[in-house]
């Protein structure tokens, strides 16, 4: 019935989408996550995880200020060490995405692995970190300062273990070359990611720094 | 050109992926409804205990004794019990029904169909995020069913009650069970948020431009993002209180603490540290509550009264308004605190401030229904009452706001008076109104509209008869909490008042038979819903009802027109549906 409104209230379909003004749809069929829709996400998760940080910090602060039973407590050192670690790996993880827009496959696999492994490195020497402290008898509930240390630590930690997973994710199905024009999504996700954490802790050890 | 790809997808056909772990939208939606009537009935039951037991008492329950052989021993019911079922009364309408229906139900079902997506952006963790709610909600219903009880220490878990295991029955392992099953839910909500957020930016079809979105996803959209700021707070907080209990670490615990004769080593901690966290997410929680209903709201009036929503751009910039002020004034509900009275001050502005974008939305809701033909359907009915509701408990905000007053309000039923009817009732009536306007779509079957309207007057009645009397009472100087007013002179003489409130609570819960049985009986029973019942406009409304597993069927809706496009002059009929062509003025 050409010219009656109600008969076709199912719109004869759309031309294919390019990526104009409006939302993208997905793939090919609109149906799953798309490229775009997963880098919202993905900045959407960070800043949820940055609100969390934030109202730590805010913790951290108030509760140092308004005491006078805050006693600081010298950072173990490798958590230099741990600091350049994971500063690399981030740097290794950028060149292998490098590596892998230019097309060189087998280089960016050694990258992505060697960045992995630095990931895993770091979490280890976290651990360290934390052995080191209690072996000084320096303990979660021993004082504020190291209360919020255990804290922020591990909550970064549970962060790194994460984006760790995504990582050996992505590195398992490029060592299985398995990694599809599809499947770049999740490294360049995995990566920002890693980034992020990267430059959280960064901040976290500014924090121990400065107000510890 | 190359001919458009239609692709029609097919519902898996097991039943475990099709109703139980399912992936597409409508089901989730619709499973999240479904475990908010459970919450709200849970809810619901605690709160006519509880009013049972302030006329009541000293009666002797034999029935009580049964079910609390410690807390209710010989059947009569302890202040500790009572509390209890007050925490888990304020615990579970806030997180299960209020957060959950009219975001996470409503908004998973239409979000999609209303901006022309075939689903949410991630529909695997879509399911994830209803089964942790689901997960969530087993944890905190456990609680009933451990030593000791549920928690005391209310919805709002202020420490040093909440902190301290030993400080009281329910303190132990129930506020335990407490905080681990907020901590899940916020987890939820954050995997919500994410999809709600990214969906609403990334999937909206040709020609939905921002300003083209139903003002319903608009709030979807704002809800989203107050959920995903608060509830990591909310997160960390809980983290906090966690290692206060179990690790020995002292964030909110003070030092001296004398509790059950015994002096804690906790020291230097602050209480009011807590709070400021808790509020920082409980504030903003109050307009997750209220959003949706006020974007359910904005689209019935719309659409019932054959006109366009007034000022539908000044709608979008109150929505952000009211979400942006609701995160800077936390602080007014500190004010016995001991804060200083500047930081007051700042709260008292920034708190009066709200005041412009809610009268905003007022002003042009009856602006929409001004001269319009008004169809008085049922969910046009519980939309009226939004307005009501909305304004009533809006106004007891401007007394509570002001720290002066506050002094003298806080902690009296004035308060219990104020949120119920704007953050309990409203966004209830706001459910109500999107139940029946949207349940043709959900289950292709008409609810009863006179059995409908008996519920939408009694159910009206019956709240204003409860909420009313808590605002003289919280004049009188009547403080909540309190599990029983017989033992003071000045509270006796409000006891006649309590009995009445009572009543009009039994009255108000045996009327909800009334909405359950027209639920179950048109779920079978109902007249077929059609495509578009209400002469609607938008793209839910361009699909069958119920509508097909994929929404559109593979096709892509394009938008040519705004949302409530109602009695154009020259159009055809007196409605335009968003995706008519653009021409259709000439037809």
């Amino acid at each position: 019935m050409p010219g009656s409104i109600t008969s076709d209230v199912i719109k004869p379909p759309a031309p294919p989408r390019g990526g104009g003004g409006f939302g993208g749809g997905g793939g090919s069929d609109g149906r799953g996550a798309s490229r775009r829709a997963s880098m919202t996400g993905l900045f959407v998760l960070l800043a949820a995880t940055t609100m969390a940080f934030a109202a730590f910090t805010s913790a951290y602060v108030v509760r140092r200020g308004m005491s006078n039973d805050w006693i600081a407590f010298p950072l173990p050192r490798i958590l230099w060490v741990n600091s350049a670690v994971l500063m690399a790996s981030s740097v290794l993880l950028e060149i292998a995405r490098r590596s892998l827009k230019g097309g060189r496959r087998s280089e960016f696999n050694r990258y992505w692995t060697a960045g992995t492994a630095l990931g895993v490195l770091f979490l280890l020497g976290q651990g360290w970190a934390w052995k080191e402290l209690a072996s000084a008898g320096i303990f979660v509930a021993t004082n504020p300062s190291s209360s919020f240390f255990y804290l922020l630590t591990a909550s970064h930690g549970l962060h790194i273990l994460g984006g760790l997973t995504a990582l050996v994710y992505v590195d398992v199905e490029a060592l299985r070359l398995k990694l599809g024009p599809g499947k770049r999504t999740a490294v360049d996700v995995s990566a920002v990611f890693w980034h992020f954490v990267d430059g959280l802790w960064i901040y976290l050890m500014a924090l121990f720094l400065v107000w510890g | 050109m190359s001919s458009p790809v239609i692709h029609a997808h097919h519902a898996p056909q097991g039943f475990i992926r099709r109703y139980v772990f399912s992936l597409d939208h409508k089901v989730i939606g619709i499973q999240y409804y479904f475990l908010a009537l459970f919450s709200v009935l849970v809810g619901m039951s605690l709160s006519l205990l509880m009013r049972y037991h302030m006329i009541h008492p000293d009666a002797k329950v034999a029935w009580f004794a049964k079910l609390w052989p410690t807390a209710a021993q010989g059947g009569i019911m302890t202040p500790e019990l009572y509390l209890s079922l007050m925490t888990m009364h304020g615990t579970i309408m806030v997180f299960f029904v209020l957060t959950t229906a009219p975001q996470s139900g409503f908004g998973n079902f239409f979000l999609p169909l209303q901006i022309g997506a075939e689903d949410m952006a991630f529909p695997v963790l879509n399911m994830l995020s209803f089964w942790t709610t689901f997960l969530a909600l087993a944890v905190m219903v456990a609680a009933f069913f451990v030593q000791g009880g549920p928690p005391l220490a209310g919805w709002t878990a202020y420490p040093p009650l909440s902190a301290v295991p030993q400080a009281g029955p329910g303190e132990g392992l129930g506020q335990t069970l407490w905080i681990v099953s907020i901590a899940i839910f916020c987890g939820a909500s954050l995997m919500g948020a994410i999809n709600f957020i990214a969906t609403t930016i990334d999937l909206r079809c040709q020609g939905m431009s921002l300003m083209r979105m139903p003002l319903t996803c608009w709030t979807w959209f704002v809800t989203a993002i107050l959920g995903l700021l608060g509830f990591a707070v909310l997160l960390a907080a809980g983290v906090l209180l966690i290692l206060d209990r179990s690790a020995g670490t002292s964030f909110f615990l003070p030092a001296g603490l004398l509790v059950s004769d015994q002096i804690l080593n906790h020291k230097g901690g602050s209480p009011l540290l807590w709070q400021h966290l808790f509020w920082f997410f409980g504030h903003p929680e109050v307009y997750i509550a209220i959003l949706p209903g006020m974007g359910v709201t904005s689209q019935i009036l719309a659409t019932f009264s054959r006109k366009p929503v007034f000022g539908y751009r000044a709608m979008v910039f109150a929505i952000l308004g009211i979400g942006f002020l609701g995160f800077m004034v936390w602080g007014h509900h500190m004010f016995m605190s001991g804060m200083s009275p500047y930081s007051a001050m700042a709260f008292s502005v920034l708190t009066m401030a709200i005041g412009v974008p809610s009268a905003i939305k007022t002003f042009n809701w009856i602006g929409t229904i001004w001269g319009g033909r008004i169809h008085f359907t049922t969910a046009m009915m519980f939309a009226l009452g939004f307005v009501s509701l909305f304004v009533t408990g809006g106004l007891s905000g401007i007394f509570l706001g002001q720290p002066a007053l506050d002094l003298y309000f806080h902690d009296t039923y004035f308060v219990v008076g104020h949120f119920h009817m704007i953050m309990g009732v409203a966004a209830i009536f706001g459910m109500f109104a999107g139940t029946f306007y949207w349940f043709p779509k959900m289950f292709g079957r008409m609810l009863n509209e006179t059995l409908g309207k008996i519920h939408f007057y009694t159910t009206f009645l019956g709240v204003y008869a409860i909420f009313t009397p808590m605002h003289f009472l919280g004049i009188a100087g009547n403080p909540r909490r309190y599990a029983d007013f017989t033992n003071f002179d000045f509270l006796g003489k409000l006891l006649p008042v309590h009995f009445f409130m009572t009543q009009a609570a039994y009255f108000t819960a045996a009327v909800q038979i009334l909405f359950f049985i027209n639920l179950v009986w048109s779920l079978k029973n109902g007249k077929k819903a059609p495509m578009n019942p209400w002469n609607s406009t938008t793209l839910e409304w361009t699909v069958p009802s119920p509508p097909p597993f994929d929404n559109f069927a593979g096709h892509h809706p394009v938008v040519n027109h705004g949302p409530y496009e109602y009695s154009v002059p020259g159009a055809p009929r007196d409605y335009i549906m968003q995706t008519d062509p653009v021409d259709v003025h000439a037809a």
